[in-house]
């Protein structure tokens, strides 16, 4: 593992993707420092946090998109995984590596509020707090973008699917605007994306019968439920695409000075989550 | 030691290894042989783990490269077809980093690498990025990385494929230097390279063992089996008549005639005889011989013929045929050299067409 850090973070710096990676994180917050906390002398470096995640959907897909894709292309993945290195030791030596560079910028972030205290009041404890969600929150971006470039050869197709699907959860918040709240609305939502799921898993597992069975009986479930207690389908799909609101663990540190023990354990989750999900992909490689 | 027992890998549909199974002993160089797409790729990289298979057990010195694939990849040292180099790292880079990967103790690293970098003679090269190389250095950097730490089996893709014939010479050499002490596996489409340094060879087609033994030995096989050609200016009865009173003929098989001259091949044991004995048969019966072929079976052919079976009905043949059955093979090999004659294409003629040229001479002389 170590030596897989080691050589990533090395050629991070020698293509450039790292120093331009670093450059674009700190230009941008220099930006947005100059102008909410030093020119409009607003006292918390958060708030610049908050305003700059938007950077992630163009920074972390430039980072993340060579990780695997490039060593699929190049065939340097059959020197890895023919050596004595485990799986889950290339996968978390690439993701820390990645994470390492995306470390530089946060350190550099952190004299931002001793600036603030140059001036006046300064407000640590949520500056440096957020600090952590904040990268933490790009910690989640940067498994999800690995995920991504573990599915494809092709660095063009990681970075945009993981543009895509970050600008998604950007997004989520507002689209949960335009969602139906009423019961019937949510039960034919759900039937819907039952539907997709099951059409998915007929086309990995190829199998009529199991994709009739599930279909039906999700159908089933859904109605049944839909009559004993319809007020269980009221704005479902609209708290779950909440859920996928990343962002709103920073905001809560960032706006509502909160230390979200339970939203960075959140974030902790989707990242082991994704880290698996990439090991699973990198093995079920070798079996197809 | 590595145990290969009834490998199987699909791709979809595609059958790529097909119940392979062999036994590589250790000490010794073993040449996979067989043309594009026989399945040597494959074998190869599911048993250095890089692909799991369909069906089927890979043990190497005892371990399970999918149960104990730490213990088993630790036996072995791998050069892809593709060399597994990171252009943007240089050589000496490149090895520190491999020595990271295959474990081997800090305190030795040094020492190590500048130990392969001697031996495939990189060190002028140590401090060259990797993407200013040339493709013969970066050949020799993905030797160098399979070698490194010196395992105990060293199995290398097609390592010869786009150099020039004097770093192919560098490499065989270098190989032949590494079986003194390792086990070395390498595949090759190229016949002559793997005649030259291999002590086994094992032939893959359609992603089966269709043969597997010494050089020396799969040439024995067919030794015994040697096909001629004839054209005679005589009928086809008149043949077939003068044929029949020379001794030792298998089979006869006629290929062409209008009349006045018949075509025939002719199967039979080898034998220095032969020859002039078809030569007086129909000198003495005046009739003039304007062609006399012989077609002795090299390595070569048994090659062709064992990997040549496109139909799945022939394939079905060699599913059945015991590797080390000769009769089999030879069979097998007068088959094809019958297509091959009659598609007018002489797959390798020998001093003996000489011999025959002049007999024909003389003949036309006598003739006269």
């Amino acid at each position: 593992m170590k030596a897989i850090f080691k050589r990533e973070l090395q050629s991070y710096f020698t293509s450039m993707i790292g120093c331009v990676f670093v450059a674009f994180m700190v230009a941008i917050t220099g930006v947005y420092f100059m102008v909410y906390n030093l020119n409009y002398g607003y006292p918390y470096f958060s708030y610049t946090l908050q305003g700059i995640v938007f950077v992630f959907l163009i920074a972390i897909p430039i980072l993340t998109m060579r990780c695997f894709s490039e060593e699929r292309k190049n065939k340097t993945d059959q020197l890895l995984l023919t050596s004595q290195v485990k799986i889950y030791e290339v996968v978390l030596g690439k993701f820390f590596s990645m994470a390492a560079v995306f470390l530089i910028p946060v350190l550099i972030y952190c004299f931002f509020p001793l600036i603030i205290k140059l001036q006046g009041e300064a407000h640590f404890l949520v500056d440096y707090s957020s600090i952590l969600a904040f990268f933490l929150l790009g910690c989640v971006y940067i498994s999800i973008g690995m995920f991504l470039s573990a599915l494809t050869e092709s660095q063009i197709i990681a970075a945009i699917s993981t543009f895509g699907v970050l600008l998604i959860l950007y997004l989520a918040n507002g689209l949960t605007n335009f969602l139906p709240t009423t019961a019937i609305g949510n039960l034919i939502g759900l039937i819907f994306i039952l539907t997709v799921i099951v059409l998915i898993i007929f086309r990995i597992t190829k199998n009529w019968f199991l994709s009739v069975v599930l279909e039906c009986a999700g159908i089933a479930a859904a109605l049944i439920t839909y009559l004993v207690k319809s007020s269980l389908f009221e704005s479902l799909l609209s708290n779950w695409l909440g859920k996928l609101y990343l962002t709103s663990v920073l905001d809560n540190f960032s706006t509502n000075y909160l230390f979200d023990i339970s939203g960075l354990v959140y974030y902790l989750s989707v990242i082991f989550v994704f880290v698996f999900l990439t090991i699973q992909t990198l093995q079920k490689r070798r079996w197809s | 030691m590595i145990e290969v027992k009834h490998l199987v890998k699909k791709y979809g549909n595609h059958l790529a290894v097909d119940d392979l199974s062999f036994t590589i002993e250790p000490g010794q160089i073993y040449g996979f042989l067989g043309p594009n797409g026989a399945g040597k790729s494959t074998t190869m990289n599911i048993m250095t783990g890089y692909l799991g298979a369909t069906e089927g057990q890979v043990l190497i010195n005892g371990h399970d490269i999918l149960e104990e694939p730490e213990a088993a990849k630790a036996c072995v040292g791998y050069l892809p077809e593709q060399p597994p180099l990171y252009l943007d790292m240089t050589t000496r880079e490149y090895l520190e980093f491999v020595a990271g990967l295959k474990k081997i103790k800090k305190a030795e690293r040094e020492k190590e690498i500048q130990k392969v970098l001697d031996l495939v003679k990189l060190t002028d090269m140590q401090h060259r990025l990797i993407k200013n190389l040339s493709k013969g250095y970066r050949q020799r950097v993905g030797l160098a990385q399979a070698v490194l730490g010196f395992p105990e089996i060293i199995i290398l893709d097609e390592p010869t494929v786009g150099l020039d014939p004097k770093q192919i010479i560098e490499i065989r050499e270098l190989i032949r230097d590494l079986a003194e002490k390792h086990t070395v596996i390498l595949s090759s489409h190229i016949l002559a390279e793997v005649q030259e340094i291999c002590d086994y060879i094992m032939i893959i087609s359609h992603g089966k063992l269709v043969a597997s033994d010494t050089p020396d030995n799969l040439e024995q096989l067919v030794q015994g089996a040697e096909t001629l050609r004839i054209t005679a200016k005589a009928g086809k009865e008149t043949t077939a008549t003068l044929l029949s009173k020379v001794d030792g003929i298998t089979s006869v098989d006629y290929l062409a005639g209008d009349g006045k001259t018949t075509s025939v091949c002719i199967t039979a044991p080898q034998s220095d005889t032969l020859c002039e004995d078809l030569f007086f048969a129909f000198a003495d019966a005046r009739c003039a011989l304007t062609q006399l072929t012989t077609t002795r079976i090299s390595l070569e052919d048994v090659f062709l013929e064992l990997t040549q079976q496109d139909a799945p009905a022939e394939a079905d043949d060699s599913e059945n045929a015991d590797t080390s059955d000769a009769e089999n093979i030879s069979a097998n090999i007068d088959e094809k050299t019958s297509d091959y004659v009659s598609s007018d294409f002489d797959v390798s003629k020998d001093s003996m067409d000489l011999a025959a040229d002049t007999e024909e001479v003389d003949e036309n002389e006598s003739n006269i």
